[in-house]
């Protein structure tokens, strides 16, 4: 199968990004970066928030993507260092589950 | 919400489910049901799943389809259930199981998912499917009274992680009525738990579509969170 390109990951991400910033105001906007923070202390996001990126990113993996995936299978939810840390984790681990 | 709704009903092959599936058709809704068996229902505006409300992957894949083909989902019916009435010290455990993933795990599974897609539009209704037996703790239904007693709670826990988008949960507690889920049960029984009721006969399919249709209602976004049990208890 084809391999998933890091851009693609991202791209996908952000599409998801701009939907949940609908929902925030201004200062609560999330930056379309790699680095920026998502999940714990340093996070514009709320736990809601958090909620509504995930199943955000899921539904546009299958939708750009033609993909299901899981993101919050018992995997990932024991990993010791958080797939949802920032967006380059996130895309990171996507990556790992889309190429294996 | 809209005058014309999308609307998905579990256990539509038979029953209240197949009732509720045909009133809502007949009202220019778009209805989507499903149930193990294929169904008879004829409708333009019906469409139908054969599958196990416990098979996350068909549940996952009857969720895509209306995501694909719908503008949302605005009310989700969680009426599919299996009943079995047992001494406690008499009742295997896969019966146990299987009415635990029908009665809950299956009302779960519908609930997150639905959720998934009404969150978009910032609206919608779910209802699930409880019993007066588990406010009325009756002797020989422990395990189907406790799954419903589960599915009480779940609503009652899942209407507050869902309110702030838009999305009201509760349950109705239904009463015996004629399907085939009481058909084996003996008429003693079921004259007993009447008995308890306080409006004691039987419910009519017509007493709880008018509780669908009530919390359905625009005007009853501010409720949430409720059990309405029917008959009086
Ligand atoms: N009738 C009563 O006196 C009474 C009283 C209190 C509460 N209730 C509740 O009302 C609801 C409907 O009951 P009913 O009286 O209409 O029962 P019913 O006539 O036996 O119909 C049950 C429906 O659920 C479906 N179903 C059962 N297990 C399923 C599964 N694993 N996956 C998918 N579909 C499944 C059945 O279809 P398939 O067999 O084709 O899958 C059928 O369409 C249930 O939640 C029940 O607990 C009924």
């Amino acid at each position: 199968m084809r391999m998933i390109t890091t851009e693609k990951i991202n791209e996908t991400i952000y599409n998801a990004l701009d939907e949940i910033n609908q929902l925030l105001p201004g200062e609560k906007k999330i930056q379309k970066t790699e680095g920026e923070i998502l999940y714990g202390s340093g996070s514009r996001l709320d736990s809601l928030g958090m909620v509504n990126l995930i199943v955000a990113v899921e539904q546009r993996i299958q939708d750009e993507l033609g993909q299901s995936i899981d993101l919050t299978d018992e995997k990932a939810l024991s990993q010791k260092n958080s797939p949802f840390l920032t967006v380059k984790t996130l895309s990171d681990y996507i990556a790992s589950l889309l190429n294996n | 919400m809209k005058d014309k709704k999308v609307i998905l009903i579990t256990g539509t092959s038979k029953g209240i489910g197949k009732y509720l599936a045909e009133y809502y058709c007949s009202k220019g809704h778009t209805v989507t049901g499903c149930s193990r068996k294929e169904s008879e229902i004829k409708n333009e505006n019906y469409s139908h799943f054969s599958l196990d409300v416990t098979d996350e992957e068909k549940v996952k894949e009857l969720f895509l389809h209306i995501r694909k083909n719908q503008p949302g989902l605005d009310v989700l019916i969680n009426n599919a259930g299996i009943a079995s009435m047992n001494h406690v010290m008499l009742t295997p455990l896969e019966t146990v199981k299987k009415i635990l993933g029908t009665n809950f795990t299956g009302t779960f599974l519908f609930c997150r998912e639905a959720a998934k897609l009404m969150r978009k539009n910032n609206s919608g209704r779910i209802i699930n499917f409880s019993s007066v037996a588990s406010d009325l703790a009756v002797e020989g239904e422990a395990i189907y009274a406790s799954s419903k007693s589960a599915v009480v709670t779940f609503t009652k826990v899942l209407s507050k992680e869902l309110s702030s988008m838009g999305i009201t949960v509760n349950s109705i507690g239904i009463t015996p009525v004629n399907t085939d889920l009481i058909k084996n049960v003996p008429a003693g029984k079921i004259d007993n738990l009447l008995e308890m009721l306080t409006i004691k006969r039987l419910a009519e399919l017509e007493d709880i579509s008018n509780v669908t249709d009530f919390l359905i209602r625009e005007e009853s976004r501010f409720i949430t969170g409720q059990n309405i049990n029917l008959g009086g208890v």
